[in-house]
Order: structure tokens, then sequence, then C-alpha cells
């Protein structure tokens, strides 16, 4: 499984896993906006702690989901980007789109 | 500048092939002991050439991806990314930001990330031959770091 989905009332967060390319884009597309239909959320929180790796099919994935969450006005969140990933979504401009919240390391959350 | 080695593959247009591409290449280079940051660009960038094959070049069916990578003097690395598919009609308004043929998912910003992770990116194409996307990148020299 490449996503698994966390349901808190109106908030559904999908906790995004493994390599995100074009190969493996569909099936997270899929089970990202099955768990939108399902929920109907305010807020979607895509999380990225582990993903490996990322190319602008990534990009791809956040800009289709923010115009599918635009129809039903709910808000798009992304958080824990490595810096690889921070750049590319910063290359596509996704902060104007999605308030990004940076990795923690799991160490400094800790303290 | 003179070649100091190389590697030639040759894979078929199978989106399953995009990982593989990507470590492979990234695997040849590692020999001139990139940092992290610089083998995650390369990886990056040769994704983005590979999926534009398998996406644009061959989009109804399966073709042959030639990927050649050299290592120049002075850490200077060159990837060649080769297909025979469809052809580019306006490869400069190909490359412009946003610029897609592929509708929704697909955000038009490849040939921007390749630019941003490589020192040079440069394309040649021809409708119904195919395109040829060739990077640069010259790696930082860590015994000068320290
Ligand atoms: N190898 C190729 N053969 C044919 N057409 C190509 C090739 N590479 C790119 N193109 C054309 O150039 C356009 C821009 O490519 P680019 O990689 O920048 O964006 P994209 O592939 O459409 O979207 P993204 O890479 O963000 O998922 C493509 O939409 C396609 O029309
Ligand atoms: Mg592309």
């Amino acid at each position: 499984m490449s996503v698994r989905i966390e349901v808190c009332g109106e908030v559904v967060t999908a906790y995004l896993q493994g390599e995100l390319d074009h190969h493996t884009a569909r099936e997270m597309r899929e089970e990202i906006d099955a768990a939108i239909d399902r929920n109907m959320p305010t807020l979607l929180v895509l999380d990225f702690k582990d993903i490996t790796f990322m190319d602008s099919s990534g990009i791809g994935l956040v800009m289709g989901r923010y115009r599918k969450l635009q129809q039903i006005k709910a808000e798009l969140h992304i958080t824990n980007t490595s810096p690889h990933i921070y750049k590319v979504m910063k290359l596509a401009g996704l902060e104007r789109l999605a308030k990004i919240d940076k990795g923690v390391k799991a160490n400094e959350r800790a303290k | 500048m003179k070649e100091l080695n190389n590697f030639k593959m040759v894979i078929p247009s199978k989106s399953s092939n995009e990982s593989f591409a990507r470590v492979a290449v990234a695997a040849f280079v590692s020999q001139l002991d990139p940092t992290i940051e610089e083998i995650t660009d390369i990886k990056t960038a040769v994704s983005e050439a590979v999926t534009n094959c398998i996406v644009h070049a061959y989009k109804d069916t399966i073709g042959k991806i030639y990927i050649t990578v050299s290592i120049r003097e002075e850490n200077k690395v060159i990837v060649k990314i080769k297909d025979k598919g469809c052809g580019i009609e306006d490869v400069k308004k190909a490359m412009e930001p946003l610029f897609t043929t592929a509708g929704e998912e697909r955000a038009g910003l490849g040939f921007a990330v390749m630019q941003s992770f490589m020192d040079n990116v440069r394309v040649t194409s021809k409708v119904g031959k195919g395109t040829t996307v060739t990077m640069t990148k010259t790696l930082s020299r860590r015994e000068d770091e320290k």
C-alpha cells in the first residue's frame, strides 16, 4: 500500500509512502481521491514523510488534488517535506496553493 | 574534455523501468563520490526525461529508450536520453514552464525540473523521428572542500 488514510472529523490525512513518480502516482491518486469522495473533508493533509523520491509527477498529483478540493471548498496542507521535495515543490510554486510545512526530524521533535 | 568512463543501456518504455533507469544512472555516477544532493538532482532529472519518453514519445506504444552516461575529466557528467518516438514540433514552447500536452494530471514542469537540477539541458527533436535530451552537470570536488 502506497497510501495510508486517516480520518479525524472533517480532516483527511493521507500518509504517502515510497517513491512518487509517474509509475506510482496513479495508485496514490486513486486512493486519495476515493478518500476525498468518501469523507468530503474540509481539509486534506498530504504527509510526505515517507516519500523517498519525487519528480514532477508529484507536482501533478498535488495540483490535481488541489483542483478537486476546490470543487468542495476544502483546503490543502502539505507536511514533512524533505529538502529535496521542498525544492521541487518550490519550483512549481506550490506554496501558493497550499500551506507547506517543512519536515521536522524525528529526533528534533522529541526534544 | 577527455572521457574517463561511459555507460550505455537500452530499455523498453515501460513505466516500471522509471525507477530502474534513475537508480542505474545514479549508481554509475556514484564513482565520482557525489553528494547526496547531487545524486538526487541527477536522479530527478533522469526520471523526468525517461518519463517523457514513456508518456509522450511512445504514448500508445512501447519503444526503446537509449540512455548514455559519460564521465569526463574534472568531474563532468553528461547524460543523454534518446527516443525514436513522435518528436516535438516546437521545442522552445515545450520547454516553457507549465506547458503540457498531456492534460490534468501533468504539471508541465519536467523540463523546468531538468534545467534547475542540471547545469545545462539541450533538446533536439524531429517530428516523427524522435527526441534527444542531453544534460550536463559538473559535480563538486569533495577533496577541495577540506
Ligand atoms: N520525449 C518527448 N517526446 C515527445 N514529446 C515530448 C517529449 N518530452 C517532452 N515532450 C513534450 O513537451 C511537453 C513538456 O514536457 P514537460 O516534461 O516539461 O512537461 P509534461 O511532461 O507535460 O508534465 P510533467 O513533466 O510536469 O509531468 C510535453 O507535454 C510534451 O508535449
Ligand atoms: Mg514530463
